[in-house]
């Protein structure tokens, strides 16, 4: 079945200040194949991706559509040029109407002017193509989240398209919606058009996909056929590690808290069926005083809205948090703070740093929120406050007036952490806290974490590196596809036991 | 998707009379509108008459074409602070030209073609520059001001046989007359109404107000637009400079003060959201005429002295954003 | 090398740079302009004149500039100085014996109580109702010349009361009074900021509000608190105005000078997007806006050119100070999304 592929992108490089996006990456696509593209945060998709939809431009590298060179300067050019996307964020216009958001910039026109009756008519057929029963005159911004991706997906459908790109386009998809979708592609499929398709549901992409390429790091790891390689085998291949060194650990790890302490006690925080729609599904979690509860999983796969919920960051829908015993709405981070839970943002740049603040200004922040607007900390004890920190995280370059914002990122990262170590929270949830931060660093915030433990502090550690994760936790929980999957006390746990867990999930959920 | 199996109750039955919510702001301004002329036809002995509602439009028809390009503009999220200004360079650069003795034709296309060029320059520094709305048309406002200032610091009358034919009323029927700049304005308002409902160029305007980024991503000419809209504030400025010579027949530098809050008054009070893709240029028009009558009921009243206008647009303005606000709640 | 780098990358460079310009013409054109002379124990001088003239300028624009910290905007501040200054003149007016400084004295605190309130007002609508700042304020700037014109009836009220008078015309220790009342405000607005947690946390609910959200920055409270010191700002303001004339017109008091507080705030380099802000580029805005003003007058600039020759400058300042001009001129590699990102 040796086709010429109708995409050929070859050594792609793409550089940002400081950061290589793309390493010479090579990817190819078939006329009537679904090829997905797999990869943690960080590897790269989401890059070559806006390479090829032309959002990027290139520093090095070809690009070739049907065998011509492809030369793109803008959206409107790929869409031109027959690439069609449709974007993980649903890239849509919530004010308009259903049938606008599907044929804007294409409107079907009479005599110079739009002709909405064609336009609805149009809509209309390809909303019943996805089986989709919204009326195409209804207001895209009454709808859920997952009617509005499928209104993306009839967008991308109308086009002529030779390539078709979905990115992360089952998100919000409940099962029904997803077969739905399935059957349009493989109607797609058929009739010739190469479909790149992105999500971290291993389950739906063994289901479609007949090719898989996997990106690490900005790097080519390798393109495989979907039948030749076992679930197992893939996730090794996106986190990066080789099965026969998984099973050699190195260093201590923590053994599972003594079971006497265990009954007795009340748990700092215990939550009790904890949901939000669209985010995660309710779920259990109890972690108690000194204890390290590490959160396993894949990206996407709900260890960040576990954490924004516990956290007060995000309001939950469904059912209760206690903490030491008391019921507690955490509503907002403020009144979570109250609690003492404090949560380090895994995305530092948007929701942790204050980039124009200096580094002093973003470690006393915290603490001087809680303190009030009148009770100021004064310049010495902040002097005081950001020299130990800067020394005891090592902060370079170590000078606390530097703005925040022109730190490297692991920098930034240890600002964040030493801004919640500052306010003494008695849970911490740290969301990704070593990622983009050097060897030397990682085993000293890891040493950290292991001694606040130590000292009675409750942590929450979720990391895409599962040795971490092993080597810290007191227990370990395994998120997948939105749900909690797994809670296990770390007691001789291999990180092929884990990722067995994340890639084929307890069907039956296992909560401990 | 849902089904529900409790019977209705009388909010629900009562909900499927309820316009959409993004009408729901017009109709609230149509009823005001209509609620507040029967209160004055209740109060005042010649208020119900044909010819007060006219007046409405002849006194206005400069407003409503500057609603309709503010509209444009806000529709996108952005604001244009000068177009008081360049209805006031409009009419001194026409009364000057008409007292040089230049053609009245030639004269009106230089009118427009100087707003649409202030226009266009806002645009480009907004979109290129990256300058806030806010500060670049505040600079092109005092920019357009100070040249109405070296024309002439005086006003200029207008003499001009065609200006003043154009200014006559016309009669058509007993009591009801009106003049051609009504005419003039409610083109303009048809001409916006199926640019912004039938044209792609329309659509995009209210696609920039709605998420340009996504609109960027559509592959929509989103750059092109967002400075034609300045361009088209600008013509409608320039627009309404004609329009208002024709209703004063002089130029003078210091007429306008204060018109682009009241467009965006109109603007808002017709139901337009301010953080732009949300609104209708007829609600703008019903703005306006809403500015009007309130202004004619304070002035049948009499005795009420006319900053009480101000209030009651404060007023109105304070109700129609809280309403906003609430149906936008909802709508979450 | 460095030294001169981070001169010219100090938000006040361009400002001041303005000013000297601006300065140094009228020096050339007029010779005298820095003349500072001492009659009556009292300095006078075209210098002196800027100050004192740009007083009411200088107060609303700092309090616009914390307001524009925290993202916000405060179109009102001219209506809150008519009707502040409405008030004080009724007061004054109806009192049996104007010139009592116990009735100025009077009338001073309740217009500036009614400022504070008038300023909370609006930090209700904003804070707590989540209206957008320049449509919450704007409803004040439209009623509110209405409300002042109410109070005085629509006359312009004059009165006779020295002791009123001195605000804005007096001296005291050879400097004008109103100039004094601005520094005094200045050093307070700096305290409250500086001594307090409060300028931290109003520029990082302007800079990151999701991030201060999560932190646990009450920044609801903040945003009340930034919109009542503009209304008092405005309020002194108010005072001010009226006084130098001794009289209240609620129909041209403060008339746009929300416009020109704003344009000071700009050129002092605080952006309207929020975030960092400096007290005293606001002031040295403001006093490059009295000086074109001034500027105009004593260097015999024709008073047709006089507004496009601000214009100008406006602009200027404007553009130099635009995130592509600046990002040209320090060759400052830029983010992804402005580089590569690429829009149709």
């Amino acid at each position: 079945m040796q086709q010429t592929p109708i995409v050929e992108m070859t050594d792609i490089t793409i550089t940002f200040p400081g950061v290589r996006a793309l390493d010479s990456v090579s990817f190819r696509m078939f006329p009537g194949e679904v090829h997905s593209l797999m990869g943690e945060n960080g590897a790269g998709k989401s890059t070559l991706i806006k390479a090829l939809t032309g959002v990027y431009s290139i520093d090095s590298g070809t690009m070739t559509l049907a065998g011509e060179p492809l030369v793109i300067n803008g959206p409107a050019q790929a869409q031109a040029a027959g690439i069609s996307t449709v974007y993980q964020e649903v890239n849509l216009l919530p004010n308009l109407s259903v049938a606008e958001n599907i044929m804007l910039g294409r409107e079907p026109r009479k005599g110079g002017l739009i002709d909405w009756r064609a336009t609805r008519a149009r809509a209309a057929e390809l909303l019943e193509r996805l089986n989709l029963d919204v009326d195409p005159r209804s207001q895209l911004s009454t709808h859920s989240l997952a009617v509005q991706q499928l209104v993306a997906i009839a967008r991308a459908t109308d086009v002529d398209a030779k390539v078709l790109i979905l990115d992360e386009p089952t998100s919000s998809l409940d099962a029904d919606e997803v077969a739905e979708l399935f059957r349009v592609i493989g109607r797609l499929k058929e009739s010739g058009v190469a479909i790149l398709f992105v999500s971290h549901f291993l389950d739906q992409v063994y289901e479609i996909s007949d090719r898989l390429t996997v990106l690490r790091n900005g790097a080519l790891v390798g393109e495989y056929l979907t039948k030749e390689i076992l679930r197992i085998e893939l996730v090794h291949k996106m986190i990066g590690k080789e099965l026969a060194v998984l099973d050699e650990l190195e260093g201590r790890t923590r053994q599972a808290a003594a079971d006497e302490e265990a009954n007795v006690e009340v748990p700092y925080l215990e939550a009790k069926g904890l949901g939000r729609k669209g985010a995660v599904e309710p779920f259990d979690l109890s972690i108690r005083e000194g204890e390290i509860v590490g959160l396993a999983g894949l990206l996407g796969s709900g260890r960040t809205e576990v954490a924004r919920l516990i956290t007060g960051v995000d309001r939950a829908d469904s059912g209760e948090t206690k903490v030491l015993g008391i019921r507690r709405r955490l509503r907002t981070p403020r009144i979570a703070l109250r609690e003492r839970i404090a949560y380090s943002s895994e995305d530092r740049k948007t929701q942790g740093i204050v980039d124009e603040l200096t580094v002093r200004d973003n470690i006393v922040l915290a603490l001087q929120a809680d303190r009030g607007w009148f009770r100021r900390i004064s310049k010495r004890r902040q002097d005081e406050l950001a020299q130990s920190y800067i020394q005891a995280l090592n902060i370079r370059p170590a000078n606390p007036d530097a703005l925040a914002g022109n730190l490297s990122g692991g920098n930034q990262q240890k600002v964040l952490l030493a801004r919640w170590l500052a306010v003494a929270p008695h849970l911490l949830v740290l969301d990704e806290p070593t990622r983009g931060i050097d060897v030397g660093a990682k085993a000293e915030i890891q040493k950290l974490v292991s001694s606040l433990a130590d000292e009675g502090m409750s942590v929450v550690f979720i990391s895409a590196e599962l040795e971490e994760v092993l080597r810290l936790s007191h227990r370990i929980a395994v998120m997948r596809d939105r749900r909690k999957v797994a809670d296990l006390p770390n007691e001789d746990i291999t990180v092929g036991q884990i990722m067995t867990l994340i890639a084929s999930g307890a069907d039956e959920g296992v909560n401990a | 998707m849902t089904t529900t199996l409790s019977t209705p109750t009388f909010l629900d039955r009562a909900k499927k009379f309820a316009p959409a919510p993004r009408y729901a702001s017009l109709v609230a301004t149509l009823v005001l509108l209509v609620v507040f002329f029967g209160i004055g036809a209740s109060r005042y002995r010649n208020f119900a008459s044909g010819q007060v509602v006219l007046n409405l439009f002849v006194d206005n028809a400069f407003l409503i074409v500057l609603a309709v390009g503010m509209t444009f503009v806000i529709l996108t999220g952005g604001i244009d602070l000068s177009v008081g200004s360049v209805v006031a360079l409009s009419t001194m650069i026409a009364a000057s030209l008409a007292q040089a003795g230049w053609n009245p034709g030639l004269i009106i296309l230089i009118v427009l073609a100087v707003g649409s060029g202030i226009g266009l320059l806002s645009g480009l520094v907004i979109h290129y520059f990256k300058i806030q709305p806010f500060i670049a048309t505040l600079a092109a406002m005092f920019l357009a001001r100070g040249l109405c200032y070296v024309i002439s610091l005086d006003s200029i009358p207008i003499t001009d046989p065609f200006f003043t034919a154009l200014a006559r009323r016309i009669v058509f029927a007993p009591k009801l007359s009106i003049n051609p700049s009504v005419i003039i304005a409610l083109v303009i308002v048809a001409v916006a109404f199926v640019v912004l409902h039938y044209t792609r160029t329309g659509r995009t305007v209210y696609a920039i107000g709605g998420g340009e980024y996504s609109g960027v991503l559509m592959g929509l000419p989103v750059s092109r637009t967002k400075v034609l809209v300045y361009v088209i504030s600008g013509f409608c400025s320039g627009v309404a400079g004609i329009l208002f010579s024709l209703y004063t027949l002089s130029g003078y530098g210091r007429t306008g003060i204060g018109l682009e809050l009241d467009a965006i008054a109109a603007v808002v009070i017709g139901g337009t959201l301010l953080s732009g893709g949300s609104g209708f240029v007829i609600g703008s028009v019903l703005g306006v005429l809403l500015l009007g009558i309130i202004q004619t009921i304070i002035s049948f009243e009499g005795t009420l002295s006319s900053w009480w206008t101000r209030i009651v647009i404060g007023a109105l303005l304070l109700v129609f954003i809280l309403l906003q606000k609430v149906l936008t709640l909802r709508r979450r | 090398m460095n030294a001169v780098r981070s001169i010219t990358r100090s938000r006040l460079f361009w400002p001041v740079t303005a000013l000297a310009a601006l300065l140094i013409f009228n020096v050339i054109v007029t010779p005298g302009f820095f003349g500072i002379t001492l009659k009556d124990g009292h300095l006078f001088g075209s210098l002196i004149d800027i100050l004192r003239n740009g007083a009411p300028t200088m107060l609303v624009a700092l309090g616009m500039t914390l307001v524009i910290a925290t993202r916000g905007i405060d179109l009102s501040v001219g209506a809150i100085a008519a009707i502040s200054g409405a008030v004080a003149c009724t007061i004054i007016g109806d009192a049996p014996d104007p010139g009592n400084p116990g009735v100025v004295a009077v009338a001073i605190i309740v217009a500036v109580v009614l400022s504070l309130i008038l300023g909370s007002w609006n930090g209700l609508l904003v804070a707590a109702f989540g209206i957008q700042p320049i449509v919450a304020t704007l409803i004040l700037m439209t009623a509110g010349r209405g409300i002042a014109m109410l109070i005085t009836e629509g006359n312009i009220l004059t009165i006779t009361s020295p002791p009123y008078k001195f605000i804005g015309a007096g001296f005291l220790f050879g400097l004008p009074f109103a100039i004094i009342i601005v520094a005094v405000m200045v050093a307070i607005a700096a305290l409250l900021t500086r001594k307090t947690a409060l300028g931290l946390l109003i520029e990082s609910v302007g800079i990151n509000p999701a991030a201060s959200r999560i932190a646990g920055v009450r920044s609801r409270g903040i945003v009340w608190v930034v919109y009542i010191f503009s209304g008092l700002c405005a309020g002194i303001a108010g005072l001010i105005i009226s006084s130098n004339v001794t009289a209240a017109d609620a129909n041209s008091a403060g008339l746009w000078i929300e416009l020109d507080a704003i344009l000071a705030v700009v050129i002092g380099g605080t952006s309207l997007a929020g975030g960092r802000y400096s007290l005293t580029g606001t002031i040295v805005g403001a006093i490059v806006i009295q000086t074109l003003t001034t500027t105009v007058y004593t260097a015999g600039i024709p008073k047709e050119i006089a507004l496009v020759f601000k214009a100008i400058v406006v602009i200027a300042v404007c553009l130099l100070q635009s995130p592509v001009v600046q990002d040209w001129m320090h060759r400052r590699r830029p983010t992804p999304s402005s580089t590569k990102a690429v829009a149709s």
